[in-house]
């Protein structure tokens, strides 16, 4: 629970900005922005996730070196199924078909 | 040192080996304490009581959200559970911990609607899908997942949701840290204090550590190199008699934290009186509790919840090896009785558990010591 995923922000929600489309790894899910208030990102930057929300900004290579510390940990499949596992937006055509049932699931 | 080519810049890394075995005096056995689950996790992973000296001893905190939690807390969950008008949504991390009439996913396979969610706003989602039904969610973590709770609750609040509601499980790390500190069986000569906790809370809570117990802590990040440069950092200061709050990991950690986050937590939470935790026992002001003002998300206000307290079952020595006095294999239950694929204690459970960790890791590569790799 104490690692970190790292995403890409693609786009920050028209609006009130609360949230992001975030690619992780080729997935892309939405993550929330309310912990970055002071520092808001914008499509482009990098950013740390801990359960759907974005906790921090970073470098690129930071990014990469996270994701690698990840797979040295033997947590890429866990890091897939938790980024998979977060809901997109109800209207949105990227929810992939497994994803529900993983949330409603076991 | 054979894992040591897999990592980044493995020259680096024999560097920091080397500078570790240098500062290292002979003579004193060193006891270093990881805060968090995630290190621990980590240390075990990297296999880097390989490279350490001998006499460099690292022990396991209680940062492991999962792990601290006492029995009594899960039952208490899987009592408000037992309402069929419930959805119960917890963290995969909780689903196979056992309580005393099984774990969530136990109670999930005897028919109770038991969810898992990856992200608090997901239980938000569930109850705004399901409005005939009380959605609740099982908050457990540290400062690094407080923060969302909160925002979750303050945006419940805004949504004026009726049928979601936090049964808030979260605790502090700094009242834990005092606690080891405090019990006297624990000699420790400094902290490799936790990574993503510290990106919320930042560097300056852990002054005190310095400054009235004189001990050093280095905030820490997950590579194995940053776990070696924290070390060399801490050995540096105990060689020069001094006794710092260091930030290894800088790149990520902010000395003042994350402001938003500790205003959002600030506003829906407050300290609780005290607190009960595996193995710790009652720590005062240790965990967090809904305000008022948020009482109608609060599910403590909203259900009965027995509140009974459970002690551990009499053989686990989860307590022990939570406060560092035992080394999991020391315990009699260890990879017979209490296994990942049947865990009896929460430490077992979580990857970030010391128990699980060891397992995994050492136990099994000694029963099967050639085929064991550190690739995943």
């Amino acid at each position: 629970m104490c690692l970190a995923i790292p995403g890409k922000i693609i786009e920050v929600a028209s609006g009130d900005r609360s949230t992001a489309l975030v690619d992780v790894v080729g997935v892309r899910r939405r993550v929330d922005l309310g912990l970055l208030q002071e520092d808001s990102p914008v499509p482009g930057d990098w950013v740390l996730i801990h359960v759907g929300f974005a906790m921090s900004k970073i470098s690129e290579a930071e990014a990469l070196d996270q994701m690698h510390t990840l797979s040295l940990l033997g947590e890429t499949e866990a890091v897939l199924e938790e980024v998979t596992g977060y809901s997109v937006d109800d209207a949105s055509e990227e929810r992939k078909p497994g994803a529900e049932s993983r949330v409603a699931g076991a | 040192m054979k894992f040591v080519d897999e990592f980044r810049e493995p020259h680096l890394i024999t560097t920091a080996a080397e500078a570790i075995r240098r500062l290292a005096d002979p003579k004193h056995h060193y006891r270093i304490m990881e805060v968090c689950g995630g290190h621990t996790h980590a240390i075990y992973r990297f296999g880097l009581k390989d490279i350490l000296p001998e006499n460099i001893e690292l022990i396991h905190g209680p940062g492991c959200p999962v792990c601290v939690l006492p029995m009594g807390r899960i039952d208490d969950g899987l009592a408000i559970a037992d309402d069929p008008n419930i959805i119960f949504a917890a963290f995969g991390d909780m689903m196979r911990v056992p309580g005393t009439h099984g774990s969530p996913l136990q109670h999930k396979a005897r028919g109770k609607d038991v969810r898992i969610v990856y992200s608090p706003t997901d239980a938000i989602r569930l109850a705004t899908c399901n409005p005939e039904k009380q959605v609740v969610f099982f908050a457990i973590g540290f400062e690094t997942t407080a923060p969302s709770t909160a925002l979750t609750l303050i945006r419940a609040r805004s949504l004026g949701l009726k049928n979601f509601s936090v049964f808030c499980n979260h605790v502090t790390i700094i009242p834990a840290i005092r606690a080891i500190l405090d019990s006297p069986d624990m000699r420790l000569d400094g902290f490799i204090g936790p990574g993503h906790c510290s990106t919320v809370i930042g560097c300056r809570p852990y002054e005190w550590i310095a400054q009235d117990e004189h001990k050093p802590i280095v905030v820490c990040g997950f590579e194995p190199l940053d776990l070696l440069q924290s070390i060399v950092m801490l050995l540096r200061q105990l060689r020069d008699g001094q006794a710092k709050v260091e930030n290894q990991y800088k790149r990520v950690v902010p000395w003042e934290g994350n402001r938003a986050a500790l205003k959002a937590m600030a506003q829906v939470f407050k300290l609780r009186p005290y607190f009960e935790w595996r193995g710790l026992g009652f720590i005062s002001q240790s965990a967090l509790q809904i305000r008022e003002e948020y009482a109608q998300w609060d599910s403590e206000q909203r259900f009965t919840v027995p509140g009974v307290r459970v002690t551990d079952p009499k053989a686990a020595q989860c307590g022990e090896v939570l406060k560092g006095v035992l080394k999991p294999a020391q315990c009699k239950l260890f990879g017979n009785e209490c296994t990942p694929e049947h865990p009896v204690g929460a430490l077992m459970v979580s990857s970030e558990g010391s128990c699980a960790a060891y397992y995994n890791y050492q136990h099994r590569k000694a029963l099967v010591p050639l085929t064991m790799s550190m690739s995943a």
